[in-house]
């Protein structure tokens, strides 16, 4: 897993380590430039060793005329970078073909994901985690229900902020396959360091069948400890929060729950997925990210052996 | 014409003793309480502001040793957005504006010539306002309810729906009292300059530093008001239910970002440009000659004190904001390395072209240039609109902005302490002592701030109390932690050379270091009236002109406090005009704005109950006072 804008997997990332590299460059250039001239200075042979009678009648024709020199290279190596950043600010607004259209919602402190690609009956939505096809663009609608966050896959994009009130949008077209991480930029509260996406590039076959097991509602209990662990989801306080599509819970405030047990991240990659995590989550979500809105619900050790059990089944 | 280092004549003695009884204070508290004299009331700022550094330094240590490893647990995570929010407003409010103003009371007027600052009064007030300031944000957080919403305090965040309780009205109000006093040491920076300069100190013979405050000052009128709007906006939206920000009631979050970085970005200059000045003053007596290009210099601070107040949405391209209007921000963040790149020209080639002596302030100088430099040119990448997306908001930004403000002007600030501290206190520091806290922060600071570019580019964001394991983090973050502690051993190993000096009998020269500035034809530390006789300049290295003798301007009165007032271009003598004597109604206005401004968190209704003492002690400051003929007192 990779969180970095060094190892670009996507056209947009790839542009702007472009842009970063000419930066270093000339940067760099300037930076020998520099130091060269005040080692120079320094070593030339008129260091003193008292403080010596100073002098006051100077002029310097040739250091101004130096000067005027090193302003014109400023003003160009300025030029070279304005216009270089420019022309990849112009490269990224570019739309690409048949995007694929996503809508992202960040929540204190986590984000909702839809795919909002077609038809109305074939959208899916997730939490914490986005699939992307190998080589379709894709065009992301960002928002917030709340404070600012910002949308940030290193690997793959620039950042871009989700403000309450106003959408924004930004393209992202993928051309490595792989496992990344995007993670929250805008500071957005207690938890803003538990706040992850967890990302995945892969062929459109494998996305498609992603997208098509997302379609498909829960799956029913598959014994009597599940059916029990469902029964716990919907008398309890879960279902007033979470939504899990098949079923009587159809709550918006959290994250949708159809398909949890098929994501790798628990609580906006707080922790990885695992049965065993899941049960602790729900029994302390505090310990876990102190501060997160879901409260801890009072379970016997049956109900949350049920409930997680059938959680657990919810590929 | 009076002889300068030589012992005064008799008639001289007399005037100067007359001179110490005019304007000298009362004795004991109440002297303490009352007192304008603009080194007094310097010195105070001096020593508050480094407090703050101090503490605002250890909640620094703290934030890395809890990053020091991933998944660390010395903090929570409500603790850690807390110390990071306190340690950027200390360090911004209380701590880089503050001392850059306490520097220049000190010295303005002693650079032009003058007896006191203008305004001397207001000066005071100032002081006092600003110490509520620095108070209620920190007795906020040793009570628990520091805020903790970032220094800038972004809406919806600090809003009233998302930061109950006082903590974001803590952090406004703490603005407010700390920009009033700003303003103002501003107003009275400005009047110093343009109207109490010595008699043929024209603008073109002004020393840098003055010219760096001047514009530095002019900055500060106006970038101040927006933060102090958008601070009492916030406040007015908690408090009374306004929608400024409030996007559903037709409010704007993004208008919240716009007025704070209006004031934002120039505020980093406003912190720079002293520095600037400061390393003018110590290239030019170190090398031994005047600044190379001094026109160039004036032109390089004048462009930048325009230029930053053009540059703000660089701080928010990630908004989504248009791309055309994007472009344009990032043509004018970048234009603003053409003036930084010519004074770095010229300070080089001042010392290529003199005979320089590597004591310890310059030394803190070459810090400066090798440091500033690398935060110059990491700027000029953030200012990319596109390339700032993956930068904006990550590690790397927290290392530029530590190269460029502790590069760029603690570095100077510190070469800065050591050049004056002579005029300060009447004592050297030790060269040792100030050479180890040289190459301790030095060094410190490069192990510490270096490594955070690369951890900005491999992705990580700023304002995480914490961090998953196997990102390829955790060695830059450890290196920046004991980093963080190496600063801190030259911090101590400074507050050591402070103290040990200070227990040394007061015996430096006048001028220990041979400079050319007014500032130094005066006792160490100068007396209450600063100079016997007001001098009368020809050259902008006064001192190094007529090496026996200053030229001398009399006939001011010493029975009464009276100071000669200038033309602000050619400083050509106006008329006499007396100055303010001490007083305790700066400091009950300052106590009853206090009271006005904490109430004012709590109840709107402080602002009409609070304005009756206010305006009690403001009779009492401006009551008229009766004079005789001449403008001396009755």
């Amino acid at each position: 897993m990779s969180q970095s804008a060094l190892h670009p997997a996507a056209d947009q990332a790839t542009r702007l380590l472009g842009l970063w590299d000419l930066m270093l460059w000339v940067c760099a250039g300037m930076y020998v430039l520099v130091i060269a001239f005040l080692a120079w200075a320094i070593w030339r042979r008129r260091r003193a060793a008292y403080l010596i009678e100073p002098e006051v009648m100077v002029s310097d024709p040739g250091l101004e005329r130096a000067l005027g020199g090193w302003a014109v290279l400023i003003v160009v190596g300025l030029i070279v970078l304005t216009t270089a950043s420019f022309l990849t600010d112009r490269a990224l607004a570019t739309p690409g073909e048949r995007p694929l259209k996503i809508k992202v919602t960040g929540q204190q402190w986590w984000w909702r994901v839809e795919y909002q690609d077609g038809p109305v009956e074939r959208w899916v939505e997730t939490a914490n985690e986005i699939r992307l096809p190998l080589g379709r663009p894709a065009e992301i609608e960002l928002a917030s229900d709340d404070v600012i966050h910002s949308f940030w896959i290193p690997n793959l994009a620039g950042k871009t902020d989700l403000i309450p009130g106003r959408t924004n949008r930004m393209a992202i077209t993928p051309r490595r396959a792989g496992r990344f991480r995007g993670q929250c930029a805008e500071f957005c509260g207690f938890q803003h360091a538990h706040m992850a996406l967890d990302v995945t590039v892969e062929p459109e076959a494998a996305f498609e069948a992603w997208r098509a097991r997302q379609l498909a509602p829960a799956a029913a209990p598959a014994d009597p400890q599940r059916a029990y662990g469902q029964q716990v989801f919907q008398a309890k306080a879960c279902a007033m929060c979470h939504a899990i599509a098949g079923t009587q819970a159809g709550s918006r405030n959290g994250p949708d729950l159809t398909h949890v047990a098929s994501r790798r991240t628990l609580a906006a990659g707080a922790l990885p997925y695992s049965k065993g995590a899941l049960a602790g989550w729900i029994a302390n979500p505090q310990a876990l990210k102190p501060g997160t809105n879901m409260p801890a619900v009072r379970l016997s050790a049956d109900e949350q052996a049920a409930l997680v059990a059938y959680l657990d089944g919810l590929k | 014409m009076s002889a300068v280092p030589m012992p005064p004549a008799d008639a001289e003695a007399r005037a100067a003793a007359k001179l110490a009884e005019t304007w000298g204070d009362r004795p004991g508290v109440w002297g303490w309480l009352t007192t304008v004299d603009h080194k007094r009331i310097a010195r105070r700022y001096l020593v508050t502001t480094f407090v703050f550094f101090g503490l605002a330094g250890i909640l620094a240590l703290l934030m890395r040793l809890q990053l020091a490893r991933p998944e660390g647990r010395l903090l929570s995570p409500d603790r850690y957005n807390e110390l990071f929010t306190v340690h950027g407003s200390t360090m911004m409010f209380i701590f880089a504006v503050p001392v850059m103003e306490a520097v220049a009371l000190y010295l303005v007027p002693l650079m032009v010539g003058a007896r006191n600052i203008a305004f001397p009064r207001l000066n005071a007030y100032s002081y006092y306002m600003y110490l509520g300031g620095a108070l209620t944000l920190w007795v906020a957080f040793f009570l628990n309810i520091g805020p903790d919403i970032g220094w800038f305090g972004y809406t919806p965040l600090s809003g009233p729906e998302y930061s109950p309780g006082k903590r974001a009205d803590i952090w406004a109000q703490m603005i407010t009292f700390t920009e009033v006093a700003a303003l103002a040491v501003s107003v009275s920076i400005v009047t110093t300059i343009l109207r109490m300069r010595a008699p043929g100190m024209t603008l073109a013979r002004m020393p840098l530093f003055v010219w760096a405050m001047l514009v530095t000052a002019f900055m500060t009128i106006f970038a101040l008001p927006s933060v102090m709007l958008v601070t009492s906006m916030l406040i007015s939206d908690r408090l009374m239910g306004t929608h400024f920000f409030n996007y559903a009631e037709g409010g704007d979050v993004v208008l919240f970002q716009h007025l704070f970085w209006f004031f934002g970005h120039p505020e980093v200059y406003i912190i720079f440009i002293p520095a600037l000045g400061f390393v003018s003053a110590i290239t030019e007596t170190f090398a031994r000659r005047p600044v190379v290009g001094h026109t160039f210099m004036v032109l390089a601070l004048v462009a930048i004190g325009f230029l930053a107040f053009g540059l703000w949405v660089h701080h928010m391209f990630a908004t989504g904001l248009p791309k055309l209007g994007n472009s344009f921000y990032t043509s004018a963040s970048m234009a603003i390395a053409l003036p930084s790149g010519v004074q770095i020209f010229c300070w080089i080639a001042t010392i290529w072209a003199g005979r320089p002596i590597f004591k310890t302030p310059m030394l803190w100088v070459i810090g400066f240039i090798v440091t500033f430099v690398i935060g110059g040119l990491t700027g000029v990448m953030v200012a990319s609109a596109p390339l700032d997306l993956q930068l904006h908001d990550t590690y790397f930004v927290v290392a530029h902005f530590h190269y460029v403000l502790i590069g760029g002007a603690v570095f100077p600030l510190f070469g800065a302490f050591q050049y004056w501290f002579p005029k300060f206190t009447g004592r050297v520091l030790s060269e040792t002592l100030g050479r180890w806290q040289f190459w301790l922060i030095f060094l410190g600071f490069q192990l510490t701030f270096f490594p955070m570019h690369l951890l900005g580019l491999n992705g990580m964001p700023r304002r995480v109390y914490t961090y998953p394991a196997g990102l390829g983090w955790e060695p830059y973050n450890l290196a920046a932690t004991i980093g963080a502690f190496t600063i801190a051993a030259g911090a101590v190993i400074f507050v050591v050379n402070v103290v040990l000096a200070l227990r040394r009998p007061a015996d430096a020269p006048a001028n220990p270091w041979d400079a050319p500035g007014l500032e130094w034809a005066v006792a160490s530390p100068p007396p209450a009236y600063n100079f016997v006789d007001t001098p009368a300049v020809s050259s902008r290295t006064p001192l190094w002109e007529d090496r026996t003798s200053l030229p001398v301007m009399g006939g001011l009165a010493t029975d009464y406090r009276e100071i000669v007032v200038t033309s602000p271009v050619e400083a050509e003598p106006g008329n006499r005009q007396d100055s303010p004597d001490p007083t305790i109604w700066p400091f009950l206005a300052a106590l009853a704005t206090t009271v006005l401004f904490i109430g004012s968190i709590f109840s709107e209704w402080a602002l009409v109950w609070g304005a009756i003492p206010l305006a009690i002690a403001l009779t009492g400051w401006f009551w008229p006072k009766r004079t005789g003929p001449g403008g001396a007192p009755e």
